[in-house]
This record gives C-alpha cells, structure tokens and sequence, in this order.
C-alpha cells in the first residue's frame, strides 16, 4: 500500500443519510480491509450509491464518521478531500466519461491535472492503462462512437489513472450484455490480483459478486440486513436476504 | 415555481383578474411557494458566487481551458454579432437620417450614429444576442455534464469544476463581451457610413471626423463597464442555471432555456440600473 494508507482503508460507522423525509441510510457500518473486495447489493433506490457517493465525499452525510485511507472526510476542507479523492478510483454507473474529449484525453485528463508527467510520458502511461482494458486500439474515438460496454473500460482505466488504492465501483456490470459483463467481471479479478487494491462493488449482479469480492454486504430499508460470504448469504433464514437470493437465481 | 416563471407569473395573474376578490386566498399557496422559490433561487446564486469566487482566485489556474473557452465564446460569436452590429448600423442611419432632415439637424447624422452605437446599442444588443448564443450553450452543457455525471466524475477525479467549468466559462464571457462589443460597434458604425452615402455621399473621413469630434475618453468608460458586467451576468447566470440541472433531457432543455430568458432578463436590468448608475457617477 502506497503512502500513509491504513489496514484498514474505508472505514465507516453509524452512517446516516436522508433526502427530505425519505432516510436512506439508518446508521450504517461498515469495514473495508486492505485488498479486501466488499460487493454491496440490495433492492434499487437502496442508498447503495450513496453510499459510494458517500464515501468519495460528492454527498455530504447527515451523521456518522466516514474514515478513507486514515481520514475523517467528513471533517476535511475541499483541498484536504481532494487529497484523498487523489487515493480513490471511482467507475461511475454510465462510465460518466468526458464526452467533449476522446478516449486517450478522458484518461490523460487525471493525469495531466495532478501529475507532472511530460507528454510522452503521459501518453505512454494512458496507452499502458487502456491497453489493461483492452482499448488501446480506439484512443481516437469519441465515448458517442464506443459501446457502454467500451466506456466502462474507458470509465475504468480513468479510475485506475492515478494508481489508487482504493477503487469503487457502481454497478459495473449494469446494462451490459451476459458475455460484456463477465468480462467487466474478469476485469475487476485480475486488477484484485494484480494491484491488490481494496474495493467496494455496489452490484445487483449476485454471482458476479460472488466471483470477484470476498465478502457480500445486503443493504434492506437503509440498513445492513446481512453480511458474509456467498455462501453464509444463500444459507440464511432471514425472510429478506432468501427473497433476494431466491429472484437473482431465476 | 423558480425565477424563470416571474413574468409569465405577474402577467397570468394581472390577465387573469386572480388576485382580486374571493380567488384571493386560493393564490396564497402558490404566490408563497413563488416567493419561496425566489427566495431559494437567490441563496443558491449568492453560494454559488462564494465558490465561484474562491475557485477564480486560488491556485492553480486553468489558462488552457480559458483560452479554449476565449475561443468558443468570442471566434465563434463573431459572426452572429458583427452582423447584428451591421444591421443596427444601417437601420439606425436610414431612420435617423429621415428625423434629422426633419428637424434641419441632418449634419448631426454621424454624431448620433457613433453616439447611440458606442453607448447603447453596441453593447445591449451584443449583450442580448451573446446572452442567446453563449447562454444557452453553456447552460446545456453543463447540464447535460451533471445530469450525466460528468461533473460528479470530475470531482471525484479532484478537479474542482467550479474552478474548470465555471471559473473559465465566466472570465470568457466577461472578457469577451467588451471585445465583441467593440466588433459590433465598428461593423455599426461602419455599415452606418455604408448606408448613408446611398442617399448622400460623404467621405469615411468626413464621417468618422464628425462622429467622434463630440467624443470624450470619459464617454468610453460606461460602455467598457457595461460590456463587463454584461459578460459577468451571462456568465454567472448560465453557468449557474447549468450546473443545478436535475431531471434527465427534460432537465437539460429548461437549464438551456432557462439559461437564455434569465440572462437576457438580467442583462436588461443591469443596463437600466448602470445607466442610472453611469449619469450619477459621469453626469
């Protein structure tokens, strides 16, 4: 681990978080250890990402105590969160790529503002990312003339531009085809082996879950209603975690 | 009920007859909820000039996004304004001409087409016409970036896109409105000489001479002053009307119009309340 980064990089206790009367997260906790994959899953309009929202500092919670990579971001000034930001990769769930800029620029957009890599040393660094992903081939591309599937990769190699320690991932596998989305899953298993970075995966996906995060967080009505292994999930007697195991199998 | 629905607001209501007799009390609601939203619109503007202004002054600087925007704000108006500029030159000189020559005052033609131009007309009207072109651009593009997530993205990245998007946006607008205005003028003016010697020829020379005898440094000043904040407003307006997009297409199409009546809205009041302002500092 890079830096002053914690054993215990995402740590999080009694969060909570509300719009208007509506409470999305009920005082939620939850750890996230050094090269440790947490899938979070749960019914759509959950707070499930909020929560990474939460954690990245775009929202702002209402109580609790959100520690990533040793600080309390609730606490930190706009130049202190983006310190931290810097330690964070963030796959948005519509890739969210620049699409006034093509694919080699959204990913030499991180690096051109908070390194001071010449040019062809960026450029070098943005082929080495994308070629990760398996888009090196369309770096002239604009993200209008790639697929959804090409721009979670793009998303993906800009989350991964600033070799952060902690990446989180909104619904990586959403609206992409079965053999798209095994690949994105793929994806996630070979960059948990090969940069042993620690992870949050907020999915609806769960047997991609299952195949690249160590444990499963269940959110139910703002709150963790059951966590564990894949396993210690399928076998609980709670009414809602059956429910949910029993509809992702169909 | 935001502040894009004031005037649509006042004129149902005064059309209407609503706001007399027992219809009274069913307008409380809504003229509360109009009010609270006005009320809401203005401290949301007033935060966002906060960090707006803490993001222009602190390092570091985003010059290359500036002169990209320089470049798409002012090269790419220069067109739509020069021809406007022109358009009021021409029409200005026809018609005055026609009072003038009424009034045996028809020697003053140069004066009155420099005068109105460089102090009026040159900057309303490249003020109004940057407002329609620049504000509805700006207010969909960075709509459609929030609505999309790309500003979250942005953030999330630690780039601060007050200080990438806005900051950059509004030091365009302000810097470029003064020199398309200036544009504007000499095309006016121009095209004000052009149009003159259709019905009574008159040298440029002669024509500049006469216009800008009367001219005093201190006549340049309001126009320069109005132009930049002009430019501020537009700036300001459409940005913030862009980066508070909520609701999908629908939500970026209202941010765009939104964008355009209330920075024209803003750009009229700025010039009625800096006239006032000009005569009471200048004379």
């Amino acid at each position: 681990m890079k830096g002053n980064g914690s054993e215990i990089p995402i740590q999080i206790a009694d969060l909570q978080k509300s719009f208007g009367e509506q409470k999305v997260l009920k005082g939620i906790s939850l750890q996230v250890k050094s090269g440790e994959t947490v899938a979070v899953l749960g019914r759509s309009g959950g707070g499930k990402s909020v929560l990474l929202k939460l954690i990245i500092g775009l929202q702002t919670p209402d109580g609790g105590s959100i520690q990533v990579a040793g600080k309390d971001i609730t606490k930190l000034d706009e130049p202190q969160l983006n310190e931290v930001r810097k330690r964070v990769g963030f796959l948005f769930q519509q890739a969210a790529l620049y699409d006034s800029l093509t694919v080699e620029d959204n990913v030499a957009f991180p690096l051109s503002r908070h390194t001071k890599l010449s040019n062809e040393e960026r450029s070098k660094r943005v082929h080495e990312l994308l070629a990760d992903v398996g888009m090196d081939r369309d770096l002239g591309k604009m993200p209008s003339e790639i697929s959804g599937g090409m721009q979670k990769r793009v998303g993906l190699a800009r989350a991964l531009a600033l070799d952060p320690e902690i990446l989180l991932f909104d619904e990586p596998t959403a609206g992409l085809d079965p053999i798209t989305a095994a690949e994105i899953g793929d994806l996630i298993i070979n960059l948990k082996r090969k940069r042993k970075m620690s992870a949050v995966v907020v999915t609806h996906d769960v047997h991609g879950a299952n195949a690249y995060s160590d444990r499963l967080v269940l959110l139910h009505e703002g709150s963790i209603a059951a966590e564990g292994s894949f396993d210690d999930l399928q076998s609980s007697q709670d009414e809602f975690v059956k429910q949910f195991f029993s509809y992702s199998s169909r | 009920m935001t502040m894009t629905h004031l005037p649509i607001f006042v004129i149902a209501a005064a059309a209407s007859g609503a706001m007399a007799g027992g219809r009274l009390l069913d307008q409380v609601p809504m003229a509360r909820n109009f009010f609270v939203g006005v009320f809401e619109w203005f401290g949301d503007l007033g935060l966002f000039c906060v960090r707006l202004i803490r993001a222009a002054i602190t390092p570091p600087y985003e010059f290359g996004e500036l002169v990209r925007q320089c470049d798409a704000i002012g090269s790419k108006s220069l067109p739509l304004v020069a021809l406007a500029g022109a358009a009021t030159g021409v029409v200005l000189s026809l018609q005055t001409r026609d009072s003038l020559v009424r009034f045996g005052a028809k020697a003053f033609l140069p004066a009155v087409i420099v005068f109105s131009i460089i102090k009026e007309s040159g900057p309303i009207i490249t003020g109004l016409i940057v407002s329609g072109r620049i504000g509805a651009g700006i207010g969909a593009e960075l709509g459609s970036m929030k609505v999309t997530e790309q500003i979250d993205a942005m953030e999330a990245s630690a780039v601060d896109p007050y200080k990438f998007l806005v900051a950059t946006r509004v030091m365009a607008c302000v810097l470029m409105v003064p020199l398309l205005t200036v544009v504007s003028n000499f095309c006016g003016i121009l095209m004000g000489w052009v149009a003159n010697p259709l019905s009574e020829p008159i040298s440029l020379r002669l024509f500049l001479e006469h216009g800008f005898k009367t001219m005093e440094f201190t006549d340049y000043i309001p126009p320069i002053v109005k132009t930049t904040v002009f430019g501020l407003t537009i700036g300001i307006v459409s940005c913030f009307q862009g980066i508070r997009t909520r609701g999908g297409t629908e939500g970026v199409g209202r941010s765009a119009t939104s964008s355009v009546v209330l920075s024209s809205l803003f750009v009229i009041l700025a010039d009625v309340m800096l006239v006032r302002l000009i005569m009471m500092i200048w004379g």
